[in-house]
C-alpha cells in the first residue's frame, strides 16, 4: 500500500500568503504566442468582455427564423440560460460560502409552483407577473433562511443532509399533493372534496400563464430568450457586486476557515443563512421563468437528478467563478443534455450524441497528453488497434462486423462516410441489438469501467498502452449499449462520472482558481 | 361503549403489528446506518454512495436467487439458498465499497482536496451507480418473489407474548442482532478493531503511531458495505423487489438514523435505526403512507434542534 515518493507535487500549493502560494502558478504561464495572446486578453477590462458576450448572445435570436430547427435551437438556448441562472444561484452557497446546499432544487420548484398557483387556471387566480415574481422570490428566500436555521449551528455536513431531505420532501409533496386530507376534516375546513388537490400530483399543473406586463404577454420563443437573458445578466451583475462586497469577502473567509472567521468576529451563522437565502431567491426566479416557459409546473423537472445536473454545471465551470457557472451551464445543458439526445423533439437533428461522445474523448486526449509525439503515437495506436481487431473479427466470424449504428430505440443507420469509418474501426456485430444479447454488451460496459479504473493505477508507458484498448472499448460500448439509452440513463451516468473525475483530476473546474493553502 | 373497547383491543394488536414492522425496518436501517456512521467517524465524510452499495447488494441477492432457480423452485435447500444470497451480496457489496474508497475517495485524500470535494465526489459516485444499475438491470423492479419460498411458510405468523411476528421478520431481526454482536466483538477485541477506534479518535496521531491508516479505512469501508449488502438482501426478502432507486431512498433514511443516533457512534446508529424504523412504521400505520419521509424529516429536524450531537454522540470540541 505504501507508494514511492512521487516526483510531481500533489495537493494544493502552499505558501506564507496568497501571493507566495500562487507564485508557481504564475511561473507556469505559457510563453511565446499563446502567452502573448493571453496577456493581451487580460488587459481588456472584464466588463468589456462581459458586455461583448451579452451583445453576442442578444444577437443570436435575430439570426433565427420560424423553421422547426431554428425554434428548437432557440429553445435549447433558453433552457441553457435558465440553467445558467440556476448555476449562478447555486454558486453563491457552494462556490462563495462553501456550503453544500442539497435542497437547492426545492427552491427552484417552489418558484415554479408558486408562480403556477398564483397565475394559472388551477385555482382560478391570475395575478400579474410583476406582482407574483417578487412575492415568490421573497417567500423562497425566507424558506431558505428558515431551513438553514436549525442546521446553522452545525458542521457543514449536517446542512447537506437536512437540505437533501428538504429537497426530497418537496418532491414528495409535489407528487403526492393531489389527495391531501387533513385528518378527514376537509369538509369542516371548508374544502369541498375529501381529497384536496394542491399540486396536481404527478401530472403537475398545466395552463400556467405566460409572463407579461399589463396585458402584454410574452408568447414567442424569442421573447423568452430575451427575458431569461436579461435575468441572467442582472443576476450575474448583482452577484459580481455581492462577491466584491464586504459580505462576499466574508463568505470567502468562511469558506477558507470557519473557525478563524468566527474568531475575527464575523457573524458566521448569519452569513451562512444569507448565502442559502440568496441562492434560494435566484433559484425561485429561475423556477418562475421555467414555469412560464413550459406553461406548466411538473414535479419531474424538480427532482434530485436535476439537482445533480446543476451541481455538475457549477463544478465543471469552477465553484466560486460566476463566469465558470455560466460556461458550465452551457457546456452541460447544450452538449450533454441536448447534444446526447438521440432525436430532438422538433426539427431533424438526429444522432448528435455520437459526435459529442467521440469529440469529448479526443478533446480530453489532446488536452491531457503531452508532448505531441506521444499523443500522435497513442492516436495512431488507437486507429491501428481498431483496424486489426476489425480484420481479426471479420476473418473469424460471419456477421461480426456488419452492425449498423444505433440512433436511439430501434432506429439504425449506416451513418454516412463517418459512420463507415466508425463501423470499420469497431467490430459491431450485426443483428445483435435484441434483448437477449444485451448481457454481453453489459459485460463490455462493466469491463470498460474496470479498464478506466485501471488507467488511474498505472503510470508511464503502461498507461499509454492501456489507453488504446480503453478508447476502442469505449467506442464499442457506446455503439452497442449506451447510444440506445441516451434519452435517459446514459446522460446521467456520464454526469456522475464527470463529477467524480473532475474532483480528482481538476477540482477547480474550467475557470476556477486552484486552491492554495496558507500556512 | 362495548364497541369502543372492542375497537381498543383491536387497536392494541394493530399497535404491536406496527411495532414489529418497525423493529424489522429499524434493523435494516440500523445495519445501513452503521456504514455511514463508521465512515463518518473516521473520515468525516458523508458517504452518499453507501445507499447505492446497499442497492447493488440487493441486486446481487436477486441474481444469486435467480441463478439458483428462483424462490418458487430452488435447486438447493431453501436455507442454503438464502445463506448463499447473503454471502454473495455481502462479499460483492464489500468489494464494491473497497473499490469506491480506492478510486473515488483515496485520490482526494492524497491530494488534500478541500472539504467539499469528497462530498461532491460521493454524490457523483452515488449517481453513477444508480444510473449504471438502470442501464445494466433496467429501471423496472426485479421481483424477489420471496413469498414463494417453501410455499410461503417463511411468511406465516408465530406468536410470542403480545407479538404476532412472521418468521421472515424474526429472521431479519435475529440476523441483525447476530451481525451486530459480531461487529461489536470485532471492534472491541481484535487488533484491527483497536486500530479503527484509534483512527476514528485521531487520524493523524494514529498514523504517527504506526497504524496503516489507509488499510484501516479500507477495512472500514469493507465492513460497512458488507452490512449494507446484508441489509440489501433483507430488504429484498421483506419487500419482495429491488429497483435502482431504492438505494437513494433507503440510504437517506438510514443516514438520518445515523444522525439521530449520534454520527460516529455504532450503537447509536443501531438505536437510531430502530427509532426511525418504528417512527416510520407508525407513520405508515396511523397517518399516511405517502408522507412517511416527511415524518422522518420532522424527527431529524427535532433532533438537530434539541440534541444536535444525537442520542449517543458526544459534542466534539473544535481543535485548532
Amino acid at each position: 500500500m505504501s507508494e514511492p515518493p512521487q516526483p510531481e507535487r500533489s495537493g494544493p500549493a502552499i505558501g506564507a500568503d496568497e501571493w507566495v502560494a500562487r507564485s508557481g502558478e504564475r511561473a507556469e504561464r505559457p510563453r511565446g504566442l499563446v502567452g502573448r495572446v493571453q496577456e493581451l486578453y487580460e488587459r481588456i477590462p472584464k466588463s468589456a468582455v462581459f458586455a461583448f458576450v451579452v451583445v453576442c448572445a442578444a444577437l443570436v435570436p435575430l439570426l433565427t427564423s420560424q423553421t422547426d430547427n431554428d425554434i428548437y435551437f432557440l429553445r435549447v438556448g433558453t433552457v441553457a440560460l435558465v440553467f445558467a441562472l440556476l448555476a449562478l444561484g447555486l454558486n453563491v452557497a457552494v462556490g462563495f460560502a462553501g456550503l453544500l446546499d442539497l435542497g437547492y432544487i426545492a427552491y427552484y420548484g417552489i418558484g415554479a409552483y408558486g408562480y403556477a398557483f398564483l397565475s394559472s387556471d388551477k385555482f382560478g387566480i391570475h395575478w400579474q407577473a410583476w406582482l407574483v415574481l417578487p412575492l415568490v422570490v421573497a417567500v423562497s428566500a425566507l424558506l431558505g433562511l428558515l431551513l438553514a436555521l436549525p442546521s446553522r449551528r452545525l458542521v457543514g455536513d449536517y446542512l447537506a443532509i437536512v437540505t437533501l431531505f428538504f429537497g426530497q420532501i418537496f418532491y414528495i409533496v409535489a407528487t403526492q399533493g393531489y389527495r391531501i386530507s387533513f385528518l378527514g376534516l376537509n369538509k369542516d375546513l371548508g374544502l369541498d372534496r375529501a381529497n384536496w388537490d394542491l399540486t396536481g400530483g404527478p401530472n403537475g399543473i398545466a395552463n400556467v400563464d405566460r409572463l407579461g406586463v399589463f396585458g402584454l404577454k410574452a408568447s414567442s420563443e424569442r421573447a423568452y430568450f430575451y427575458i431569461t437573458l436579461i435575468a441572467v445578466v442582472v443576476v450575474f451583475a448583482a452577484l459580481t457586486l455581492a462577491n466584491r462586497s464586504r459580505t462576499g469577502r466574508a463568505w470567502r473567509a468562511l469558506n477558507d476557515d470557519t473557525l478563524a472567521a468566527q474568531a475575527m468576529s464575523m457573524p458566521v451563522n448569519w452569513l451562512k443563512l444569507l448565502a442559502v437565502g440568496l441562492g434560494a431567491a435566484v433559484a425561485a426566479l429561475a423556477g418562475t421563468i421555467n414555469a412560464a416557459l413550459l406553461q406548466g409546473a411538473f414535479p419531474d423537472d424538480y427532482n434530485t437528478q436535476v439537482l445533480i445536473i446543476i451541481y455538475a454545471m457549477v463544478i465543471l465551470g469552477g465553484a466560486g467563478s460566476l463566469a465558470g457557472a455560466v460556461l458550465g451551464a452551457f457546456v452541460v445543458s447544450v452538449l450533454m443534455l441536448e447534444g446526447l439526445r438521440p432525436q430532438t423533439p422538433i426539427g431533424d437533428f438526429t444522432g448528435n450524441g455520437r459526435w459529442v461522445f467521440y469529440g469529448a474523448i479526443i478533446v480530453v486526449l489532446v488536452a491531457a497528453i503531452r508532448p505531441w509525439r506521444r499523443l500522435a503515437a497513442i492516436l495512431g495506436g488507437i486507429v491501428a488497434f481498431g483496424v486489426v481487431v476489425h480484420a481479426i473479427v471479420a476473418a473469424t466470424t460471419d456477421r461480426g462486423t456488419d452492425g449498423l449504428l444505433n440512433t436511439g430505440p430501434d432506429t439504425y443507420t449506416d451513418g454516412g462516410p463517418l459512420g463507415w469509418l466508425i463501423r470499420h474501426w469497431l467490430a459491431l456485430p450485426a443483428g445483435t441489438y435484441e434483448a437477449g444479447s444485451r448481457n454481453w454488451f453489459n459485460f463490455a460496459l462493466v469491463s470498460l469501467i474496470g479498464l478506466v479504473l485501471c488507467l488511474t493505477l498505472v503510470k508511464g508507458w503502461k498507461r499509454d498502452a492501456l489507453i488504446v484498448p480503453t478508447v476502442w472499448l469505449a467506442g464499442f460500448v457506446w455503439e452497442t449499449r449506451l447510444a440506445e439509452e441516451t434519452s435517459g440513463p446514459t446522460r446521467l451516468l456520464l454526469l456522475g462520472a464527470l463529477l467524480v473525475g473532475l474532483m480528482i483530476a481538476r477540482p477547480q473546474g474550467l475557470l476556477g482558481r486552484p486552491r492554495v493553502e496558507i500556512v | 361503549m362495548l364497541a369502543y373497547f372492542q375497537d381498543f383491543q383491536l387497536t392494541w394488536s394493530y399497535f404491536f403489528d406496527q411495532l414489529v414492522a418497525g423493529l424489522t425496518l429499524g434493523s435494516l436501517y440500523g445495519l445501513i446506518a452503521i456504514g455511514y456512521s463508521m465512515v463518518y467517524g473516521i473520515l468525516k465524510l458523508l458517504n452518499f454512495a453507501h445507499g447505492e452499495v446497499f442497492m447493488i447488494g440487493s441486486y446481487i441477492g436477486y441474481f444469486v436467487l435467480t441463478w439458483l432457480g428462483g424462490a418458487a423452485d430452488p435447486k438447493i435447500p431453501v436455507a442454503a439458498t438464502i445463506a448463499l444470497m447473503f454471502l454473495a451480496a455481502m462479499l460483492g457489496a464489500g468489494a464494491l465499497g473497497m473499490i469506491i474508497e480506492r478510486f473515488a475517495y483515496r485520490p482526494l485524500r492524497e491530494k488534500r482536496a478541500s472539504r467539499i470535494a469528497p462530498l461532491i465526489s460521493a454524490l457523483g459516485v452515488s449517481f453513477f451507480l444508480q444510473q449504471l444499475a438502470v442501464i445494466l438491470f433496467g429501471s423496472a423492479p426485479k421481483q424477489y418473489n420471496a413469498f414463494a419460498f417453501d410455499n410461503g411458510s417463511l411468511f406465516t405468523n408465530v406468536t410470542i407474548g403480545p407479538f404476532t411476528i412472521q418468521y421472515m421478520q424474526l429472521f431479519v431481526i435475529v440476523t441483525t442482532v447476530c451481525l451486530m454482536a459480531a461487529l461489536a466483538v470485532f471492534i472491541a477485541r481484535t487488533q484491527v478493531g483497536r486500530a479503527m477506534r484509534a483512527t476514528s479518535f485521531d487520524l493523524e496521531a494514529a498514523s504517527m503511531m504506526g497504524i496503516n491508516v489507509d488499510r484501516v479505512i479500507v477495512v472500514t469501508f469493507f465492513i460497512g458495505s458488507v452490512l449494507a449488502g446484508a441489509a440489501g438482501v433483507m430488504n429484498g426478502l421483506i419487500f419482495q423487489n429491488v429497483d435502482p432507486y431504492v438505494g437513494f431512498q433507503v440510504g437517506l433514511v438510514a443516514f438520518t438514523a445515523a444522525v439521530v443516533g449520534g454520527i460516529g457512534s455504532i450503537p447509536g446508529a443501531m438505536i437510531g435505526g430502530l427509532a426511525i424504523g418504528i417512527g416510520r412504521a407508525f407513520s405508515i400505520g396511523y397517518v399516511s403512507s405517502s408522507y412517511q419521509d416527511v415524518i422522518v424529516f420532522a424527527i431529524l429536524i427535532a433532533f438537530l434542534l434539541l440534541r444536535p450531537s444525537g442520542l449517543f454522540g458526544t459534542p466534539a470540541p473544535q481543535k485548532v
